[in-house]
């Protein structure tokens, strides 16, 4: 018996499926792809690093080989005093972000200009780099650019880092990677809803805003405040130490969660951190009947927690 | 299970792959749903379980997601395909052999995958959140085994047509291959920016649009007609359902960030497309209906009808929400919000889950040749689940119209907190009936297995009465 074998019927399919994957898949991503990159998406990349999820070089998100943002008023090399600038220092073997490894992510006109004027193709992972992003006028126009300045000014990244102390330095790459494995965007969007919002939570970001960052991590379902800007609105960094410990410090009604786990065993001046003992006198305090509650310990330099109070204190 | 992983072709009797994915599904919907208790909790008592990194929301929250959609949903219906697609070529299942072997793997690699992404290893990308080596595994131990076995059953039918529930099945399998493989294209080609996000989100859309709907859909085109004894209204609308799907269902991924700066013409389109999901959902839900035509007193009679058809009606409001609450008039007040997590929990808990619940039930009693063991336990189940869900759809609705409000008139963050917190202990409440519900449901059925009553030769499980 010879059975019906729905030639026409798969063709069509075939058709209708690959129509639909051309019109949703190939022609919005030609056009996303022909958007030149923002200054603001060159500062992003070069401070998150390469990828912000799991990746080779940090498959236990615990922010290794991650960029350093600092910021400077003395020039590295030859210790001159410069305007203040804010540079982005990738030690030996720190993974590049996609805008260096794959230039033409940034456009045509600021990947051109990133390699000219910039000199980023002359960065190599092994020795490592230091990035600033300029501005230059080209045509009557402004156009950011990623300037590689181990190239250009002799900036090496321990010099670099050396002039920088320890409250000029942000690890935001590292903080972005603990904002993504703490579910922080599960709750705190990264995207101000159109309209009221704007004018709630600043302005909206542009289309070229995003080019070579990954992953986003806009959050879909807020539960809480949008932190687009939250660096903006807030810039305390003892509020945020204490509403990372306990939320319920500073703000009675929160319903997020305590990340004293992020401080890791010692605090900044080395002494081991008593949980329970905290946790004992937080619940008397709760219960009324302590007046002041207890003291929050100050972050260590290199704990968890201090890098994602800098993440959050960055995003401007 | 383990003994016929290395058995000859010949002494696998026929079914026990779908039996295997069958107590597979259940066992991972009682996990699913308890951690998506577990997580409500924390939503409506910050301080529950606090101190742990491990039992923190942000690293159990993704993970309820994929143990629901990959642990529960998937493996029901890869049970489902396993018996129906043989019974409807008038066949037998390709490979049962490949069908033990893909339910053996399939639990391995989701275990390995939430256990790591339990840990926080994750890629950052909502329901792709798989790292991309536990994507490949994905892709080869879960989709491309149950595709091939599918629809090499369809092909080695011995039948002249295919019914409807078979065009579905096997293009849905085909489908997710092609949804998973490009959604997460992002981490093998390191896409970056807003080409990610929206692949994110492209991924998110067809994984609900052409493997859920679909797939749960076509199980209740083959419950309804096999129970009942009505053959199914229309075949022509069964092919609008099906065509309307893959032309209408696979375009407006991008209605999910209509407020991220992608180009307008996309939203615009998204939108438009989103709309048209009406003529597959009318078609569908009208088809399925009508079938029911003078057997209605079964819907309270018969477990299986009772839960396909609450499943279509629930399609109905579903559908409703998703054509018109996507475009820019309703999106801009409900995006984000509570609204939208009580409409993932219609389609998901409500209308698949509702579905493929009756298709469990039925093949489970068909295969191992036993009556159910108790039909109080199964009416029980039921009612934990539609009011277990309602309680949480109707709470989370309010939610989210707390915070459209709140967001329009610029109310201070806190206060909108402080307003939906009566609805966060609802939530959980209702989540927490789902979850007992189907403690219920697992002890039902390990019984039946146990104890039911032996279906006899030539005899369907509907046909023999209920002793319990």
């Amino acid at each position: 018996m010879a059975f019906r074998e729905y030639k026409i019927g798969t063709r069509m399919f075939g058709l209708a499926f690959g129509t639909s994957m051309f019109i949703t898949l190939y022609m919005p991503a030609m056009d996303i792809a022909n958007v030149s990159a923002t200054s603001i998406a060159m500062d992003r990349q070069l401070s998150f690093g390469r990828v912000s999820g799991f990746s080779y070089e940090d498959p236990f998100l615990q922010g290794w080989g991650k960029p350093i943002t600092v910021q400077i008023t003395q020039d590295p090399k030859t210790g001159a005093a410069i305007e203040s600038t804010r540079a982005f220092v990738y030690e030996a073997d720190v993974p590049f972000p996609n805008g260096i490894r794959h230039p033409r992510i940034l456009g045509t006109e600021p990947s051109a200009i990133s390699l000219d004027k910039g000199r980023i193709n002359e960065a190599t992972e092994t020795l490592g780099a230091v990035f600033i992003v300029r501005e230059t006028i080209e045509a009557g126009v402004k156009v950011p650019y990623i300037e590689n300045a181990t190239a250009t000014r002799g900036w090496l990244p321990a010099a670099t880092l050396a002039k920088a102390s320890d409250s000029q330095r942000l690890l935001v790459g590292k903080g972005k990677i603990m904002f993504v494995r703490e579910g922080c965007w599960w709750c705190h969007t990264l995207l101000p809803e159109q309209t009221q919002d704007w004018q709630y939570f600043g302005a909206p970001p542009m289309l070229g805003d995003f080019n070579g960052e990954s992953p986003t991590a806009f959050g879909s379902d807020r539960k809480a405040p949008d932190l687009t800007h939250v660096g903006s609105r807030n810039s305390s960094r003892e509020w945020m130490m204490m509403h990372f410990f306990n939320p319920r410090l500073v703000q009675p009604h929160s319903i997020m969660p305590r990340y004293d786990y992020l401080w890791g065993e010692k605090d900044a001046s080395g002494a081991a951190i008593d949980f329970d003992g905290w946790r004992t006198a937080y619940t008397a305090y709760a219960a009324g009947e302590s007046i002041y509650p207890p003291e929050v310990p100050i972050p260590a330099p290199d704990s968890e927690a201090r890098a994602l109070i800098d993440f959050v204190l960055n995003l401007k | 299970m383990f003994k016929y992983l290395f058995a000859k072709a010949e002494d696998i009797p026929a079914g026990s792959a779908a039996i295997y994915f069958g107590y597979s599904s259940i066992i991972w919907f009682v996990i699913g749903t308890g951690l998506g208790s577990f997580n409500a909790a924390k939503l409506a008592f910050p301080d529950f379980v606090t101190g742990s990194e491990i039992l923190s929301f942000g690293h159990m929250r993704q993970v309820h997601v994929l143990a629901v959609i990959l642990g529960w949903i998937s493996m029901a219906f890869a049970m489902a395909m396993m018996y129906i697609t043989p019974a409807l070529g008038n066949t037998k299942l390709w490979s049962e052999k490949l069908g033990v072997w893909n339910c053996f793997l399939w639990n391995i690699a989701l275990s390995i995958g939430l256990f790591l992404l339990w840990m926080g290893v994750t890629s950052g990308r909502e329901y792709s959140d798989l790292p991309f080596f536990i994507d490949v595994i994905v892709l080869a131990v879960i989709w491309c085994p149950l595709c091939v076995n599918v629809i090499m059953t369809i092909k080695t039918r011995r039948t002249q047509g295919i019914y409807t529930t078979n065009w579905f099945f096997g293009a849905a399998t085909f489908m997710v291959i092609i949804v998973f493989s490009v959604g997460n294209s992002p981490e093998f080609f390191q896409l970056t920016g807003l080409t990610e996000a929206y692949l994110t989100w492209w991924f998110a859309h067809n994984v609900l649009g052409l493997w859920i709907t679909p797939v749960a859909a076509a199980i209740s085109y083959y419950v309804v007609p096999k129970v009942t004894g009505n053959p199914l209204y229309s075949h022509r609308i069964g092919h609008l359902h099906f065509w309307s799907v893959v032309v209408f269902y696979s375009t407006p991924a991008a209605h999910h960030l209509m407020s991220a700066p992608l180009p307008e013409w996309l939203k615009s389109f998204a939108s438009v497309e989103g709309v048209l999901i009406l003529v597959p959902a009318i078609a569908f839900v009208s088809n399925l209906l009508l079938t029911m035509t003078g057997k209605w007193r079964m819907f309270v009679e018969n477990i299986e009808i009772k839960f396909t058809i609450t499943g279509v009606l629930m399609a109905i409001p579903l559908n409703m929400q998703g054509g018109f609450q996507q475009t820019r008039a309703i999106n801009w007040y409900i995006h984000g919000t509570g609204w939208i997590v009580a409409h993932a929990h219609l389609a998901l808990l409500g209308f698949s889950t509702f579905l493929e619940a009756a298709a469990v039930y039925y093949g489970l009693q068909t295969l191992l040749r036993r009556k159910l063991y108790s039909l109080a336990l199964a009416n029980f189940h039921f009612w934990m689940l539609l009011i277990g869900f309602t309680t949480y759809w109707i709470s989370m609705t309010i939610a989210g119209l707390i915070q459209g409000a709140g967001k329009i008139y610029e109310v201070p963050y806190i206060d909108v907190v402080i307003a939906e917190h009566p609805y966060m202990i609802a939530r959980w409440v209702g989540g927490t009936m789902v979850f007992l519900g189907n403690c219920v449901w697992l002890y039902n059925m390990y019984k039946t297995a146990r104890l039911g009553t032996a279906i006899p030769a030539g005899r369907l499980p509907h046909e023999l009465a209920y002793e319990r």
